[in-house]
């Protein structure tokens, strides 16, 4: 038997203290995230799941039963829809009201007060902005009526009672409450860029919308790219929002994933198949992390 | 000396740890999840509990309150993982699948063994012949009318039947100044509106959604509603929004006179007073199809109660049951929600009190409480289902006939 060195054991100290500045946060990592996240996935295979003590094997039933279920390609592709266009929109106001607000032809007190204003629909959480909208779309709402008074429209719109408004009604109130978080970001990414380059492309004749495709945007990418890919993962799961304007309705019309899985738990109590439906979600995020991340190692 | 003396206080310490120790160990700590504790006035119910507990020194009960969809929440997710309140609050709609996990007592040999006299509570929920629950409080979804905006319309006589009550809600209509005859909150976040604006009518004229223990949405008085309800939307008398409206969004039109009439809960009286002071309503009983003479069914809710499965207290879980359903407490109890006893000796004070209570009173005991949904499987999903194929045939998409056809396919893989 030989005794261990006070080398080897300082090296051995080296190797394992990482690891124990690692651990109080990989422990809440793994009971926080990855034990759930794991028991979701269990269930998603398991017949009569978390209801019964007894559960068996189901194999992919759950899966399947989804997949065959007309609601839930309705929900994904009202999902695609709603994450699509917030993102764009959320993308193409927060760029312009960052120029705005980074412009040197607008008072310096007139764009702190409207950097205030800009910034207010990020200060609200999801069910103030669903109370709001929801009186504002009221059909007896201040945008009827102003619609109905500039003669727009000549009958009042039930903007989230009507199939063919519902899915456009949530996504608007969605694209208002956020599009602060690129608004800011890119302020921010703005402000770093090097004044020269403007000046060199000034002296080279450069026009105003030369100087915003060709220095600015490329300038801002990979702020525009990181920002894209962590709003389409956020606006994905959306559910306070759609669930207190429209509860997922009229009928299908506004039925996302997060809405379509929880009515699977809550309503159905059907937890094995809404674990499945959650599984999906989780796969499809797994792929745009996946992607974020590639692209952050890219930079 | 002094060895002595703090000898003596240490063994005297220890004989009070002792009894104190074996007292506390003797005492038995119930939990009761609810979520009656916020609807009441601040206190009430910790008060019973307090009296509860003077009664019974060797139980303590811990109440765990929320709001109604959080205690359901809670209490689903407490089924699952054997892990619920002894004593529960339960909502009618989810006692089958609470039964059907085996997570709620079968109360009938605890009432066997105590001597429980049945013949004093109004109703017992049974599901497969095991008593679940107790209907401690109910709350009667009466037609309210807006007397100032009926009366400005020329409604001279309330309506008693649906034709009458069609043409009321016509006369009050008048859409350039955003004023209705009716609301109908279908909102699918929360379905409860078929049980209370829809399937009421169904219940008012002694009629029945149900054939044999299974559904019958096919049957003429489904049938029948659905058209009446088409009807209504095709005149033009329901406030716009339907598909979104929610029972509160309805709450406030009637307070603030834009709807001339509503199907309500009568909890809702103090807060509609409270909202608006000046607002002259009262309560009638539902219409009924012409020539109906018969007893009226009147929809309801319950504040159920229950015990645990999973309880290993479930004498002790009894014991506040039986309390909560004795004839004082339930009267207490029931006056200070504004609701219908459990217990058919106790008399809730309002309803001296009170004239619209008094009037509801007098509906409630010339008619009879009718919730064909309680104790049914998935009920909430089933009235979403409901509330879902409704939508379409409002929007047009299928006749009462196929809706009515939709739903019962729908509802067939419940049971």
């Amino acid at each position: 038997m030989t005794a261990r060195g006070p080398k080897a054991n300082y090296k051995l100290g080296r190797k394992v203290a990482p690891y124990l500045y690692l651990s109080p946060s990989l422990l809440v990592v793994g009971l926080l995230m990855l034990l759930p996240m794991g028991m979701v996935i269990t269930y998603s295979f398991q017949e009569s799941a978390v209801l019964r003590p007894d559960t068996s094997f189901a194999g992919f039933k759950h899966y399947q039963a989804i997949f065959g279920d007309e609601v839930f390609w309705a929900s994904l592709w009202h999902t695609l829809y709603f994450t699509i266009a917030s993102v764009i929109a959320h993308m193409t106001i927060g760029l312009a009201f960052a120029l705005m607000l980074n412009s040197d032809r607008i008072s310096p007190i007139l764009r702190s007060i409207l950097r205030v204003l800009y910034i207010l629909p990020w200060l609200f959480t999801q069910v103030i902005i669903a109370v709001i909208w929801r009186l504002i779309l009221d059909p007896n709402g201040v945008v009827n009526a102003m619609l109905i008074d500039l003669g727009i429209i000549g009958s009042k719109i039930e903007w989230f009672s009507s199939v063919e408004t519902a899915l456009h009604a949530v996504t608007f109130a969605n694209i208002w409450a956020g599009y602060p978080l690129f608004m800011v970001s890119l302020l921010a990414g703005l402000q770093g860029i090097p004044k020269d380059l403007y000046e060199a492309a000034d002296i080279d004749g450069a026009t105003g919308p030369q100087k915003l495709f060709f220095i600015t945007i490329p300038q801002l990418m990979p702020i525009i790219v990181s920002i894209s890919l962590l709003d389409f993962i956020w606006t994905m799961q959306v559910f306070p929002l759609i669930w207190l304007t429209t509860g997922g309705g009229p009928i299908y019309a506004t039925e996302v994933l997060s809405t379509y899985t929880y009515k699977l738990a809550f309503s159905q109590y059907n937890l094995a198949q809404a674990s499945a439906s959650a599984v999906t979600i989780l796969l499809i995020s797994i792929g745009l992390t996946l992607f974020y991340i590639r692209h952050q190692k890219a930079r | 000396m002094k060895t002595n003396k703090a000898m003596t206080l240490l063994k005297g310490a220890t004989a009070i740890w002792l009894l104190s120790a074996t007292g506390a160990l003797a005492q038995t700590t119930l939990e009761f999840s609810q979520w009656w504790e916020p609807e009441l006035p601040k206190g009430s119910l910790r008060a019973i509990m307090d009296d509860f507990e003077k009664e019974n020194p060797d139980i303590k009960v811990t109440l765990i309150s929320g709001p109604y969809a959080t205690t359901r929440d809670q209490i689903a997710i407490g089924a699952a993982s054997g892990t619920m309140s002894d004593v529960v609050g339960l909502d009618g709609a989810w006692v089958n699948s609470l039964s059907a996990q085996d997570a709620i007592a079968d109360m009938n040999s605890l009432m066997d063994s105590s001597g429980f006299d049945k013949s004093q509570v109004a109703d017992i929920i049974k599901i497969d012949g095991k008593a679940v629950m107790f209907p401690v409080a109910s709350f009667v979804y009466p037609l309210f009318v807006n007397l100032d905006f009926a009366k400005e319309a020329g409604v001279t006589e309330l309506p008693s039947t649906r034709p009458e009550f069609l043409e009321a809600a016509k006369k009050m209509t008048k859409p350039d100044e955003n004023k209705y005859g009716w609301a109908l909150p279908l909102s699918l976040q929360s379905p409860s509106s078929v049980l209370n604006d829809m399937m009421s009518w169904v219940w008012a004229s002694g009629e029945s959604m149900m054939a044999d223990g299974k559904p019958a949405l096919e049957g003429a008085p489904v049938v029948d509603m659905l058209t009446f309800i088409k009807e209504l939307n095709d005149a033009g008398v329901i406030s716009p929004g339907i598909a979104s409206k929610t029972e509160q969004e309805k709450v406030e039109e009637f307070v603030n006179g834009r709807i001339g009439m509503m199907v309500d809960t009568l909890a809702h009286v103090n807060l509609i007073r409270e909202r608006n002071p000046d607002l002259n309503f009262d309560v009638i009983p539902m219409p009924v199809v012409e020539g109906y003479e018969g007893k009226r069914g009147m929809a309801y809710a319950s504040w159920g109660i229950g015990i645990s499965e999973s309880s290993e207290h479930k004498d002790e879980a009894w014991k506040l049951v039986q309390y909560m359903m004795s004839t004082d407490v339930n009267a207490r109890l029931v006056s200070l929600a504004n609701a219908f006893p459990g217990n058919v000796n106790a008399k809730p004070d309002f309803v001296t009190s009170d004239k619209v209570f008094a009037k509801a009173f007098e509906i409630f005991q010339a008619g009879y409480l009718a919730n064909e949904f309680t104790g049914l499987p998935e009920a909430v999903d089933l009235m979403r289902q409901f509330d879902v194929e409704t939508q379409k045939m409002l929007e047009d998409q299928q006749t009462p006939e196929e809706t009515a056809t939709a739903a019962q396919a729908k509802w067939m893989e419940k049971f």
